[in-house]
């Protein structure tokens, strides 16, 4: 890429999709619900938390609902005990009188839960040690979706949280998480479990014979197929399920319906690579579909350099010119010449006062003599004699090489979040920096909160031209 | 070699691609391999750059030396009705079943019955011969579901057998099972050199050993070049900023003094470095973590310009000089 190239990409990242402002969302006492949705591995247990924390230092009272999250983050927030309960976290600043509660979801206690809150007993007993039961609700397709979307419907009919922070189910695909529930809502509560429960009932109508003749041969069939030990215990599982609390789709569609409603507000979450970018184009259409309140793409990972104007090709250049003096014994056949006289030739990204091929290196005035290399003073011709010198050479060769790579990711990134904007260019984008490490503790949320409410990756002052 | 190559890994780790650039690598010198996609996300598709799959064997690209690389996405459903249609006769009766729900509530709700097909289908693959009783395919390569469901996915036999007793579904089920716990099958974890992907595979390694499932080898993903050593990060820490600077300027690229071009480099290009330098921490100590786990370690690089299918044959080639295949 030429350094032209180089300069049109830049221009173009100040320009593209609106930055989503995360404050005003979360600041909103008509947000109760945040939904986080994405594909696996793009941080969205951590932007939920993130985010969570947030809001619950800036004043509201929030309870962040976490799928799966990893165990060091689970235990910054005091929640690594599975008990399916939403516990305080300690250690916020609560000066604005804002609390934060987080929980896990245990999907398998979450659908005990609501088989013992409806059904007596000895009914709960009954379903509770069916086998079918409890492969179902030990998860399977369907079942985690379900039951975050059922946790979340308690949660918000308890009404002791003024916003729940909710992050989605590391699925097949992001379609999943909404799908699933009226998947499972409507198998629970369709007309193959009808059948599979009250065929003589159904058989006996007129106009529903055909029906009987296809559920003879399909209980007939499936029985073939499961094993008629296990049909039975689909078919005590559902009776007792059934008549305990039918409904299981009016159950579904109200949490359906709660997404929503106008307190909802989805995030997808993102980072600039190319799958997890089609996915988040996907959730984005899917939701517009569904008429589901989309608030924004949040970016996570997006890299940055305070020296973009130094482009990756003639960061490249100054390193071998660098490597090239040092490699040589004899410092008079340094071909200092030719390596410029190539550099000559690019145009100067700097706008530089100072040509890059001055021969005369330029005189050290801001600094004082370097106290460690006082024979650092360089010669055209005798810069590398110095032990020392060659080191600094090679090292500086290496950040060179270095910025090289950070330049070639950054058009990389830049190059696949063009495509997605070109696709949705109506999305607003929250960007945040990419950091070095995993998140471990508060501190660390507390920063990446910092980072998704600026919306833009906090680059170093040497960025701004 | 194991002929069924399973290969699982984090979300986001690149697992779709590793097992893509198995597959090719095992396709050189003329073998045959077919690489099979269980999720339906069409990963396969996209990455050699073709139109989405049907659920059928279709040749999608060559290997160096004659090889060929077949790709099946199975689905479930055409799953559930060819097994239907192969066993039962009951083509006509998998329709109605699908209209009634049935066919909707055995692949995706009825539990572990949609995993006992798809692993069903690539076991058949793997021990289908041709007329003259050699196999169609030398390798089968799954890209599978991720590290925190892989067990649970391969070991069908227990999710099954507590449920289907006796029926086609558990013989099934034990038939699969005996290939997927042999020494026939490898179930390979791609991971990053991040502290949650290394963990995640630390604990997939410990539940598929658990259920006395074959573990493979371990291939670390998109790993960055090594730009700077320990001793290049020591001394960026006790090198005078502006001796730094002084090399820049020498390098054509301004003024050393305050306020020049090449000063004014220094401060980001050397908190890049610093950034490098936590990251080459964190780096070591997740290698060394993966090191403890006593599996054989893979690594491919990170491809600057972006995963493309240029960049499949150089991870194919990286695997085969690696010895993968």
């Amino acid at each position: 890429m030429s350094p032209d190239a180089d300069a049109h990409d830049r221009h173009r990242r100040l320009s593209p999709a609106p930055v989503l402002d995360l404050d005003p969302l979360i600041d909103d006492p008509g947000t109760r619900i945040v939904v986080c949705c994405g594909s696996g591995g793009v941080g969205k247990t951590t932007t939920a938390a993130a985010l969570g924390l947030r809001a619950a230092e800036r004043g509201r009272k929030v309870v962040v609902l976490t799928i799966d999250p990893a165990r060091r983050l689970a235990q910054s927030m005091g929640i690594d005990s599975l008990d399916n309960v939403p516990r305080r976290v300690k250690g916020l600043d609560d000066s604005a009188s804002g609390e934060l509660h987080a929980m896990m979801l245990d999907m398998k206690r979450t659908f005990d839960e609501i088989v013992e809150a409806h059904a007596d007993a000895e009914r709960a007993a009954t379903i509770l040690n069916n086998p079918f039961y409890q492969s179902l609700s030990a998860g399977f397709a369907g079942t985690q979706e379900y039951m975050a979307m059922e946790k979340l419907g308690q949660l918000r009919a308890r009404d002791e949280w003024d916003l729940i922070v909710v992050d989605t189910p590391p699925s097949r695909s992001a379609l999943d998480f909404l799908d699933a529930p009226k998947r499972l809502g409507s198998f629970l509560d369709g007309r193959l479990i009808r059948l599979l429960t009250a065929p003589a009932k159904l058989g006996g109508r007129a106009g529903m014979k055909f029906l009987n003749v296809g559920m003879s041969m399909m209980t007939g069939t499936l029985g073939k197929l499961l094993g008629g030990q296990l049909l039975k215990d689909v078919q005590t599982f559902v009776a007792a399920m059934d008549t305990t609390f039918g409904g299981f789709r009016t159950r579904a569609d109200a949490t359906y319906k709660l997404l929503q409603a106008p307190g909802t507000a989805f995030l997808v979450v993102a980072a600039p690579e190319r799958d997890a970018l089609r996915e988040a184009a996907y959730f984005v259409e899917r939701l517009a579909a569904e008429d589901m309140p989309l608030a924004g793409l949040v970016l996570n990972r997006v890299h940055g350099s305070g020296a973009d104007r130094l482009s990756a090709e003639r960061a490249l250049a100054a390193a071998e010119n660098l490597e090239a003096v040092e490699n040589l014994e004899e410092p008079r056949i340094v071909d200092q010449e030719g390596g410029k006289a190539g550099l000559r030739n690019s145009p100067d990204t700097y706008g530089s006062s100072e040509s890059p091929a001055s021969e005369a290196p330029a005189p050290d005035e801001g600094s004082p003599a370097d106290p460690k290399n006082p024979s650092s003073e360089r010669t055209e011709k005798g810069r590398s004699a110095d032990p020392a010198d060659r080191s600094v050479d090679q090292l500086t060769a290496g950040l060179l090489r270095l910025h090289a790579d950070r330049m070639q990711l950054l058009s990389r990134e830049q190059r696949t979040r063009d495509r997605f904007t070109a696709l949705h260019p109506e999305v607003a984008v929250a960007e945040v920096a990419a950091l070095p490490g995993d998140v471990h503790d508060l501190a660390g949320l507390r920063n990446i909160g910092n980072r998704l409410a600026a919306g833009r990756p906090e680059l170093p002052e040497a960025a701004v031209d | 070699m194991s002929r069924l190559q399973v290969v699982s890994g984090k979300g986001g780790t690149g697992k779709t691609t590793v097992a893509a650039a198995l597959a090719l690598a095992l396709a050189t010198e003329g073998k045959r391999t077919l690489l099979v996609e269980v999720e339906g996300r069409q990963g396969i598709a996209q990455l050699f750059e073709t139109e989405a799959l049907p659920y059928e064997e279709r040749k999608i690209a060559v290997a160096p030396g004659g090889g060929e690389v077949y790709a099946l996405a199975i689905d479930p459903e055409l799953a559930l009705l060819d097994y239907l249609q192969m066993f039962y006769k009951l083509g006509g009766a998998g329709r109605a079943l699908k209209k009634l729900g049935a066919i909707d509530f055995a692949t995706t709700i009825a539990p572990g019955l949609r995993d006992v097909l798809l692993t069903g289908k690539a076991c058949e693959a793997v021990r289908r011969k041709d007329k003259s009783g050699r196999f169609a395919y030398d390798y089968v390569v799954m890209d599978a579901p991720p590290t925190g469901r892989i067990t649970r996915f391969l070991n069908v036999n227990d999710e099954v057998a507590g449920l289907a007793k006796i029926g086609p579904i558990h013989n099934q089920a034990q038939a699969v099972m005996r290939v997927l716990k042999s020494k026939e099958t490898a179930v390979h974890l791609v991971t990053l050199l991040e502290e949650m992907p290394v963990q995640e595979t630390a604990d997939g390694i410990a539940e598929l050993r658990a259920a006395h499932l074959p573990v493979g080898r371990i291939v670390v993903n998109m790993v960055r070049p090594e730009v700077l050593d320990g001793a290049d990060l020591e001394l960026v820490r006790t090198t005078q900023r502006s001796a730094v600077a002084k090399a820049l300027s020498s390098a054509g690229l301004g003024g050393a003094r305050r306020g020049g071009n090449a000063e004014k480099l220094v401060d980001p290009l050397i908190r890049q470095a610093e950034e490098y330098a936590e990251r080459y921490d964190l780096e070591h100590e997740q290698r060394s973590a993966l090191g403890e786990l006593g599996l054989p370690l893979h690594e491919l690089p990170l491809l600057t310009e972006g995963m493309d299918l240029a960049g499949l044959y150089e991870l194919a080639t990286e695997l085969r000089k690696q010895g993968m295949s």
